[in-house]
């Protein structure tokens, strides 16, 4: 609380009248070119207020005099560097890949163009980075089921597989169990026998007759020695990457009522040259062939 | 709102009716110009500054092909800060850190012993300041002639006189926003581009408003700035004690101050009280009210005095640099000595040599060669259909030097490690080649795939080794790889 203004001894100047535990205040003016500072800022502040978006309203707001909006200024900016980037992708959509791939610039450009395209559209399903999740492939593992070349990347994300395009993959697995094709007991035979293509031990009789049974129901897709065949789309056995999982109870439900994944087609949402970008990047991650 | 008593507000009232208003008028300051060894000190000083300041982005360095030849250059567009034979890269910012650091400890030893000298000789706000008085000196003549001037009436002789030293004022401001510019960019090239009208709008912008406030601060600010605006004087009163050397007014020899004649029968001390010390004082204080605030420790009223002892036949050095034990013992009649080694300034001077140790050895140590491994973050591992797991890296390798160079990359730690580029199309192999262009960073994406032994926590730790080619020189990176647990 101000208690008595008084003449400081030493300095001769004014005390504020304000004291704590017995420190006295001294009343040092400011330089009066502060407080002129202080009026400037106002000042600009007023020309700011006019030139500028500032007050409310219930319907709207005053646009400002210079009429600037940051939503515009942002739109501004998408476009030009939409663009600054039509000229290169022009040249993507227009080129081979072994084209892009001479290219150094190009190939920074499909990079960062596949890598948000993949962020945006693929990641949900495939993984960042590819790294796959149950059900959806894991595109850096290199166990390619349609397979891994830039072509057939490029044919894969264009059209879909069993996406209802007609370009699409959408060879079909028969269903063994459902469809009566394989007795419950012959199915689980067969299951035994695909676990060894994948480093599982002999596991009792039902081996030898889970091998004559899959040669003759399996082997005209999957092939002799379970290698895969890309060209129908069937998944290679003999791999330690299994698309649904490699237990056991999931061989025998994949034989008897098999899951066959969609993937949409992509060239009704996304430009020739954006899907190359993103074969690149897909081929890229480690898994390309 | 405070509440004060009627009193006290009658007497704020009268106070402001008086002319005390809330808010101080400037007192301008018309330093008189003086002649001595202080003053020659202090031009000896403002002479090698302002030569470095402007010349020194002239000076040519040849550095070799396709790299700036000028000696000191902090080119914020290629990310570098070459420093004569030394060429600094963003990452080594903490040699900044640790410059500042040795600053500072600097400016508080130096402020302990001898006080604010560097406020007083070596700050650029009195550098400046310094120069464009000389210029006031030159075109309005000394003090008296310029107060004179400033109380009378408009003529011909004032207004030409203004212009002109305004005129130069801005020039010197304009030269030292243009040198300010040419630590950014090369000094030769942007001197033709500026007059050409080619130079990038940062170079105009930035020319103007140093130019702007060279003039403000030191054309019209001067003082203001020390008093007002620098948080030095501040704290400063931490640094000093009783054993700084500081600028000081003996007053056990002058007072009792007395004007005129002496007589034998009246005590006079050997102040005449002339007020010569403060007509030269730049922040336009009196040095005989002790040490305070806006005291920058020039002493150019030491100058000042020693003329009138001079005249008077007194010994010179009335005002003198001492400290303030000093002079209390003085006034006693006693002699002391100089504690220029005393705790504080001991601390002072071990931090500084820690740190001056410090950043020359890791200066004398710097690397050519730089190598960051920066683990994927998703996917963390693959595994591939033989079973193998492999992880994927970005690997970084900074070349600092002059030539591309070929580095070799092997891992250790993972037994039958293979990598592979799939962007460059390397690999898989146990050890990889990749080029390096001179004086860049290479970004590689880097995978590397094999057999994990046990896993403790899904982990386990890898090297990577970067080998150059040429020199043989090596750097290991420790990074992790991961599998299944």
């Amino acid at each position: 609380m101000p208690t008595k203004i008084e003449k400081d001894t030493i300095t001769g100047t004014d005390t504020t009248g304000h004291e704590w535990d017995g420190v006295k205040e001294l009343n040092t003016p400011l330089p009066k070119w502060w407080l002129y500072v202080l009026y400037a800022t106002i000042a600009w502040a007023a020309v700011w207020f006019v030139l500028y978006p500032s007050w409310p309203g219930f319907t709207g707001y005053f646009h400002g005099v210079l009429g600037y909006s940051q939503r515009d200024s942002v739109d501004a900016e998408v476009r030009a560097v939409a663009a600054q980037r039509a000229g290169v992708m022009d040249k993507i959509g227009a080129m081979s890949f072994q084209q892009i791939r001479n290219d150094p610039q190009l190939m920074a450009a499909t990079g960062t163009a596949g890598r948000i395209a993949f962020a945006n559209n693929c990641q949900p399903c495939h993984g960042a980075g590819g790294g796959g999740q149950p059900a959806y492939p894991a595109l850096a593992a290199g166990a390619w089921i349609w397979g891994g070349s830039l072509d057939a990347i490029q044919q894969t994300i264009t059209y879909g597989i069993r996406s209802g395009d007609p370009k699409a993959r959408d060879q079909q697995m028969p269903r063994f169990g459902v469809d009566g094709i394989l007795k419950p007991e012959e199915i689980q035979q067969v299951a035994d026998y695909v676990l060894t293509l994948y480093g599982h031990a002999e596991t009792g009789p039902n081996v030898a007759a889970g091998k004559k049974l899959y040669a003759d129901n399996c082997a005209i897709c999957h092939g002799d020695a379970g290698q895969g065949d890309r060209e129908k789309g069937a998944p290679r056995l003999a791999s330690r990457v299994h698309l649904y999982g490699d237990s056991r109870a999931v061989v025998v439900d994949q034989i008897a009522n098999p899951r066959m994944g969609v993937m949409p087609a992509w060239h009704t949402r996304l430009d020739p040259a954006t899907i190359k970008s993103l074969t690149l990047y897909v081929h890229s991650l480690g898994g390309g062939e | 709102m405070s509440r004060i008593s009627k009193a006290d507000r009658q007497i704020q009232l009268q106070r402001e009716e008086a002319g005390d208003h809330l808010y101080a008028n400037r007192v301008r300051v018309y330093p008189k110009s003086v002649h001595g060894p202080v003053r020659t000190a202090k031009w000896a000083i403002l002479i090698v500054c302002l030569g470095i300041y402007y010349l020194l982005p002239w000076l040519r360095w040849h550095r070799g092909v396709n790299r700036p030849d000028q000696a000191v250059l902090l080119s914020i567009f290629h990310e570098r800060f070459y420093f004569f034979n030394l060429e600094f890269w963003p990452q080594d910012i903490y040699y900044l850190t640790g410059l500042l650091i040795m600053a500072a400890i600097a400016l508080f030893l130096v402020t302990s012993v001898i006080g604010r000298v560097w406020c007083g000789y070596t700050c650029p706000q009195t550098v400046w300041t310094d120069l464009f008085m000389w210029v006031e000196y030159l075109i309005e003549g000394d003090r008296n002639e310029r107060m004179k001037r400033d109380a009378s009436h408009t003529s011909f002789d004032t207004v030409w006189r203004k212009a002109a030293k305004h005129a130069t004022w801005l020039g010197i401001a304009f030269w030292t926003g243009g040198a300010w510019i040419m630590y950014y960019v090369d000094a030769p090239t942007v001197t033709v581009e500026f007059w050409t009208g080619t130079a990038s709008s940062e170079v105009y912008f930035f020319t103007f408003l140093f130019t702007a406030t060279t003039y403000l601060l030191a054309g019209w600010a001067r003082e203001q700035v020390c008093t007002y605006m620098c948080p030095w004087p501040r704290f400063q009163a931490a640094m000093l004690d009783e054993q700084s050397i500081t600028v000081t007014y003996q007053g056990w020899r002058g007072e009792p101050r007395i004007r005129g004649k002496r007589h034998d029968d009246i005590a006079a001390g050997d102040c005449i009280d002339c007020g010569a010390c403060v007509t030269a004082c730049p922040t336009g204080i009196d040095i005989r009210d002790g040490i305070q605030l806006e005291c920058i420790n020039c002493g150019l009223c030491i100058d000042a005095c020693n003329h009138v002892m001079e005249r008077t036949g007194q010994p010179k050095w009335l005002i003198t640099w001492d400290t303030l034990a000093d002079q209390a013992a003085k006034a006693e009649g006693k002699q002391t000595t100089l504690h220029l080694l005393r705790p504080r300034t001991l601390i002072y001077m071990s931090a500084l040599v820690l740190a001056v140790v410090l950043m020359t050895v890791a200066l004398l140590n710097r690397a050519t060669l730089g190598l960051s491994v920066l683990h994927d973050r998703a996917p963390l591992f693959v595994r591939q259909p033989d079973g193998n797991i492999r992880n994927g890296y970005t690997v970084k390798i900074a070349n600092k030097g002059a030539s591309p160079v070929l580095y070799e990359v092997r891992t250790d730690g993972l037994d039958g490690a293979l990598l592979a580029d799939p962007d460059e199309g390397l690999g898989p192999a146990s050890r990889l080649g990749v080029m390096v262009g001179a004086d860049t960073v290479g970004t590689f994406r880097i995978t590397v795939a094999g057999q994990p032994g046990h896993l403790a926590d899904g982990s386990q730790g890898i090297d990577f080794i970067l080998r150059n080619t040429d020199t043989d020189e090596r750097t290991v990176y420790h990074s992790l790889f991961m599998g299944p647990q």
